[in-house]
């Protein structure tokens, strides 16, 4: 009794572990196509898309995570094959670098200019000499006593 | 002068936006360019005994047409293709992709047969290999077995005469 109770919770507990393999084997794969572009319809990615040829790359995905290929294992098999544009996130690269950072530089450049512009309106030209200052000081001299009560 | 900087931004802006509206998203060159040519381990569509043999086609340089009866533009290019394999000396073979022998067979008998062999991929992952988008796709293939061009699309005369046989003159 004892011997056969133990074989069905061994039976069972396999039974459990495996369903759990497939779970995670089924949320690899979904994550995966969420990361991959459909090569037809390429606004959509492989999990979005209803092409034939995003169901062929779907199963490709599923077949290779059931032999035990790794997550990157599979994106280097599809980019070999339809090159990094397959990337639905495309890679840090040389050649993305400009892609990447365009618009922190965009932000950064307009910041620079609104700081460049602000300053030139705050602060004054040029000292004045102290001939200028003189002429300045009397015009204000005089205006002050025009405008007296 | 005030407005000199403003506009050029402008006008770089607008020639780069417009430029980037002419080009054709989808033309990209393929991923195996000068890359060796994957394996085609598929059964001929003349004759399902025989496998395609990429090996033997060493030291040459031809076209693979990927092709299919369901392909609408395919039934065009065709004749077309018949004709300038002939009258150029490019021998072109077929990859008869995620399609049924008999309706191949009969497209060919209709249509004409520019093929000297077509392998079979009737689940298309031959196709995959090859980084296929759609059909009709036309690859060249150069004497080391390298692929040195592919053209998205339809052959037309002009495809054939300033895309595919330049590079097949260059590499020959």
């Amino acid at each position: 009794m004892k011997i056969r109770q133990t074989m069905v919770l061994i039976a069972w507990a396999a039974m459990a572990l495996q369903a759990r393999a497939d779970d995670s084997l089924a949320q690899r794969e979904g994550a995966l196509a969420a990361k991959l572009r459909c090569v037809v319809c390429q606004n959509q990615t492989v999990a979005e898309s209803q092409a034939p040829i995003a169901k062929d790359m779907r199963q490709e995905i599923k077949a290779q995570l059931a032999q035990g290929r790794s997550d990157a294992e599979v994106v280097a098999f599809f980019e070999q094959r339809y090159g990094s544009f397959v990337r639905y996130t495309p890679p840090w690269r040389p050649s993305t670098w400009l892609l990447w950072c365009g618009p922190f530089l965009a932000v950064f450049a307009g910041f620079a200019l609104l700081r460049r512009t602000l300053k030139k309106r705050t602060t004054v030209a040029a000292p004045l000499t102290p001939a200028e200052r003189a002429r300045a000081n009397d015009w204000l001299q005089s205006s002050d006593e025009e405008n007296r009560p | 002068m005030r407005f000199a900087l403003p506009l050029a931004i402008f006008l770089a802006l607008a020639v780069m936006l417009g430029l980037g509206l002419q080009r054709d998203p989808r033309a990209l060159q393929t991923a195996l360019l000068d890359q060796p040519a994957p394996a085609i381990a598929r059964p001929l569509l003349e004759d399902p005994q025989q496998q395609f043999d990429l090996a033997s086609l060493r030291g040459k340089v031809w076209l693979l047409n990927v092709w299919a009866s369901w392909c609408a533009p395919c039934r065009q290019e065709l004749p077309l293709l018949v004709e300038f394999s002939r009258r150029d000396q490019v021998p072109v073979y077929g990859l008869n992709y995620k399609d049924q022998p008999e309706k191949a067979k009969a497209l060919l008998r209709v249509a004409g047969n520019p093929y000297v062999a077509s392998a079979v991929d009737a689940d298309g992952r031959t196709g995959m290999d090859f980084g296929i988008q759609g059909v009709p796709e036309t690859f060249v293939i150069d004497g080391q077995g390298r692929v040195r061009y592919r053209h998205l699309g339809p052959v037309t005369a002009e495809v054939w005469q300033q895309k595919l046989l330049p590079v097949v003159k260059a590499v020959q």
